[in-house]
C-alpha cells in the first residue's frame, strides 16, 4: 500500500512535469517561462525550510545563506574552472550540506528561541563576508560577468526554453526527494521531535542528531534551490544570502501551510504571482504583501492547503 | 526482571527529594507506591528511569547497575516507563504512534530509505494495540482521544518497547470511579500476560490495596514502610501520616 502511495506520488510528479514542460509548444510566454524557472529555485527554498519549521518544528531564520551559498559557489566554480554544469552544480551542493552541517551543529542544540536568533546572527554574519570579500565575491556588485552556461545533455542552458526545462526537472527531482525524506521513517521522527522531543529521546531518539541531520538535509536542498536562482539570473548577489530573502522563503511556507507537503510550493507561487502583479502597479509592494500575511494569520489563521484540509478532512497529509 | 534499589538519594537545591531509599521489586511482582503529595514518588521513578540523574546509589537490573547508563540505555535493558501527565505524539494518529515508537526502538528512526513504517513495524505496533486495547481507534489522531485512551496510549507505547520492568506514574489519575477500576484492571492483565515487574503510583487507596502485592510508602523522600496490603493498612506509622483514620476505618 505504501509503496502505491510512493508510485502514486511519483506519478504525479511526472504528470505535471510533463505539462509543464509541453506548455512552451503550445504557446510561448517568456514572462511564464521566467515565473517558473523562478518558482523551480524558491520551491526548493522553502520545501527545505518547511522541512525544519512544519516537519521539525525548528524556525530557522538563516535559510536564505544556504541558498546564497549555493548560488556563489555554483557561480564561482563555473566562472573560475572549466567543469561541467552538473558538477559544478553538485559542488555547490556538497559545500552547502557541509557548511549546512557546521553551522547546524553549532545551532541545533539550542532551545527553539535562540535557534532563531543564532540561525539569523550566523546568516547576517555569512552575509557581511560576501559582501567584504571583494575580490572573490564582487562586494554588493554581486558576481559579475555571467554564468558560462555549458551545453549539457543537449540542454543549451542559454537557451531559456533549455533552461526552463532543466529548471523544472531539477525541481521536480528535488521535491520528489524531500518528499521521500519527509514520507520516510526519519520523516516520523522529525514529527515525533516537533510533537513531544521528550518522550521522543524515551523512545532512542537522539534528539541532536535528528535535528543536525535535518538542518544538513534542508541545507543542501536550499543550496540546490540556489544554484537554479544562479542560472535564472546568471550571477550571484548577496541579496539571495540576506536575512529578507530568508523571511521570503518563511512567508511561502506561511503563505502555503506548514502542515502540507505541497504547501511551501503553492506559497511560493502565490508570493512570486503576487510580487509580479503588485509591482506593476505600485512600489509598495511590501505593503500589500504585508496585508496579505496579515489576512491569512488573522483570517485564515494557517496556510491555504492547511486551511483547505481542515475544511475538507478525509484526506490525509 | 528484579529491580532493586540502594542508597538511592537525590536533593534538589539542598532539598533531599530522595533520601537513601533501598528497595526491591522482585521478578514479576506488582507493587504499589503510595505516599502524600510531594514525597518524591515522581522523582523516585525519575531517578530509576534516568529522566534525572542520582547524587548517589543504585539502581540494579537483576544484578547489574545501570545508575551511569541512559535514559535510553536502561530502556534497551529493559526499564520502560509511562507518565503522570499522558505524553504522546498528539499529531499522529495512534497507530502512527505506536509504529513510531517501535521504528525508533528497533533503531529505525534515522531511516532515509524506506517509506513509514519500516518493514516489520507495523505488525508489532497491531499487536500492542490489541493488547491494551485501542483497536477500536486506530487512526484517531492522538490529540483527540479521551483523556482515558490517551493513558492507554501513553502506556501501549512503553509497552511496545518490550520492557521487563514497567514503571506506571499515576495510570488512572485524572479518571472517574468507573473509569478507574477499567484501567487498574487492563493494567493487571497486562501484566499478568507480560509477566511484568510492574511498580505503579497510585492515590485511591481501594485500588492500592486491593490490586497491589506490596506497598511501598514515601514519605519525605524515605521509605516510611513497606509490607502487604494488610500490614500497610494497620501500620501506625502509615496511618499517622498518610492514611487517616478514614482510610483507616475503611
Amino acid at each position: 500500500m505504501k509503496e502505491r502511495a510512493a508510485l502514486r506520488e511519483a506519478a504525479i510528479a511526472a504528470v505535471v512535469l510533463i505539462a509543464v514542460l509541453a506548455i512552451p509548444f503550445v504557446h510561448r510566454s517568456p514572462a511564464f517561462e521566467d515565473f517558473v524557472i523562478r518558482l523551480s529555485a524558491m520551491a526548493l527554498f522553502a520545501t527545505s525550510l518547511n522541512l525544519l519549521i512544519g516537519n521539525t518544528g525548528m524556525v530557522s531564520f538563516g535559510h536564505g545563506m544556504f541558498y546564497g551559498l549555493g548560488a556563489y559557489v555554483f557561480g564561482l566554480t563555473m566562472q573560475m574552472t572549466d567543469l561541467s554544469l552538473p558538477v559544478a552544480a553538485l559542488l555547490a551542493v556538497l559545500a552547502t550540506t557541509l557548511a549546512a552541517l557546521c553551522v547546524g551543529a553549532i545551532c541545533v542544540r539550542l532551545g527553539t528561541d535562540y535557534f532563531a536568533f543564532i540561525t539569523l546572527a550566523v546568516q547576517m554574519l555569512f552575509y557581511s563576508v560576501i559582501i567584504s570579500w571583494q575580490s572573490l565575491t564582487g562586494g554588493d556588485q554581486g558576481l559579475r560577468g555571467g554564468i558560462p552556461r555549458r551545453e549539457i545533455f543537449g540542454f543549451e542552458l542559454a537557451s531559456q526554453l533549455h533552461l526552463y526545462q532543466f529548471c523544472a526537472i531539477v525541481a521536480a527531482l528535488g521535491l520528489l526527494a524531500l518528499r521521500h525524506i519527509s514520507a520516510s521513517p526519519f520523516g516520523q521522527t522529525l514529527r515525533m521531535i516537533r510533537d513531544n522531543e521528550y518522550r521522543a529521546s524515551f523512545l532512542g531518539v537522539v534528539l541532536w542528531r535528528a535535528r543536525l541531520r535535518a538542518f544538513t538535509i534542508a541545507g543542501a536542498f536550499a543550496g540546490l534551490g540556489g544554484v537554479l536562482a544562479a542560472l535564472f539570473v546568471s550571477g550571484a548577489y548577496p541579496e539571495l544570502a540576506d536575512w529578507p530573502n530568508s523571511g521570503q522563503a518563511i512567508f511561502a511556507v506561511m503563505l502555503g501551510g506548514i502542515n502540507s507537503f505541497l504547501g511551501p510550493l503553492l506559497g511560493a507561487m502565490i508570493l512570486l504571482a503576487l510580487n509580479d502583479v503588485v509591482t506593476r502597479f505600485t512600489e509598495y509592494q511590501g505593503l500589500v504583501l504585508g496585508i496579505v500575511i496579515l489576512v491569512f494569520a488573522l483570517g485564515l489563521r494557517r496556510g491555504v492547503l492547511d486551511f483547505l484540509k481542515l475544511a475538507w478532512p478525509g484526506r490525509s497529509r | 526482571m528484579k529491580l532493586e534499589i540502594k542508597n538511592l538519594t537525590k536533593t534538589f537545591g539542598g532539598v533531599r527529594a530522595i533520601d537513601n531509599v533501598s528497595l526491591a521489586f522482585p521478578s514479576g511482582s506488582l507493587s504499589a507506591v503510595i505516599g502524600p503529595n510531594g514525597a518524591g514518588k515522581s522523582t523516585f521513578f525519575n531517578l530509576i528511569s534516568g529522566a534525572f540523574r542520582a547524587d548517589s546509589g543504585q539502581v540494579l537490573l537483576e544484578g547489574q547497575d545501570v545508575i551511569r547508563l541512559s535514559r535510553v540505555e536502561r530502556m534497551r535493558r529493559g526499564i520502560g516507563r509511562a507518565f503522570q501527565v499522558a505524553s504522546c505524539f498528539p499529531t499522529m494518529t495512534v497507530a502512527e504512534n505506536l509504529m513510531a515508537a517501535v521504528a525508533a526502538h528497533v533503531g529505525q528512526w534515522g531511516n532515509l530509505y524506506h517509506r513509514f513504517p519500516p518493514p516489520g513495524v507495523r505488525e508489532r505496533a497491531e499487536q500492542v494495540m490489541e493488547l491494551v486495547g485501542l483497536t477500536q481507534v486506530p487512526n484517531i489522531e492522538a490529540a483527540f482521544l479521551s483523556h482515558g485512551d490517551q493513558k492507554l496510549l501513553d502506556i501501549a507505547i512503553a509497552l511496545a518497547l518490550e520492557p521487563k520492568v514497567l514503571l506506571l506514574d499515576e495510570p488512572t489519575a485524572g479518571m472517574g470511579p468507573d473509569e478507574r477500576w477499567r484501567m487498574i484492571e487492563r493494567v493487571r492483565g497486562l501484566w499478568e500476560q507480560r509477566k511484568l515487574t510492574l511498580v505503579f503510583i497510585e492515590h485511591d487507596m481501594d485500588i492500592v490495596f486491593r490490586v497491589a502485592d506490596t506497598v511501598r510508602v514515601l514519605c519525605y523522600g524515605r521509605v516510611l514502610a513497606e509490607g502487604t496490603p494488610d500490614e500497610i493498612r494497620n501500620n501506625q506509622a502509615v496511618i499517622d501520616a498518610y492514611l487517616g483514620t478514614e482510610a483507616h476505618a475503611a
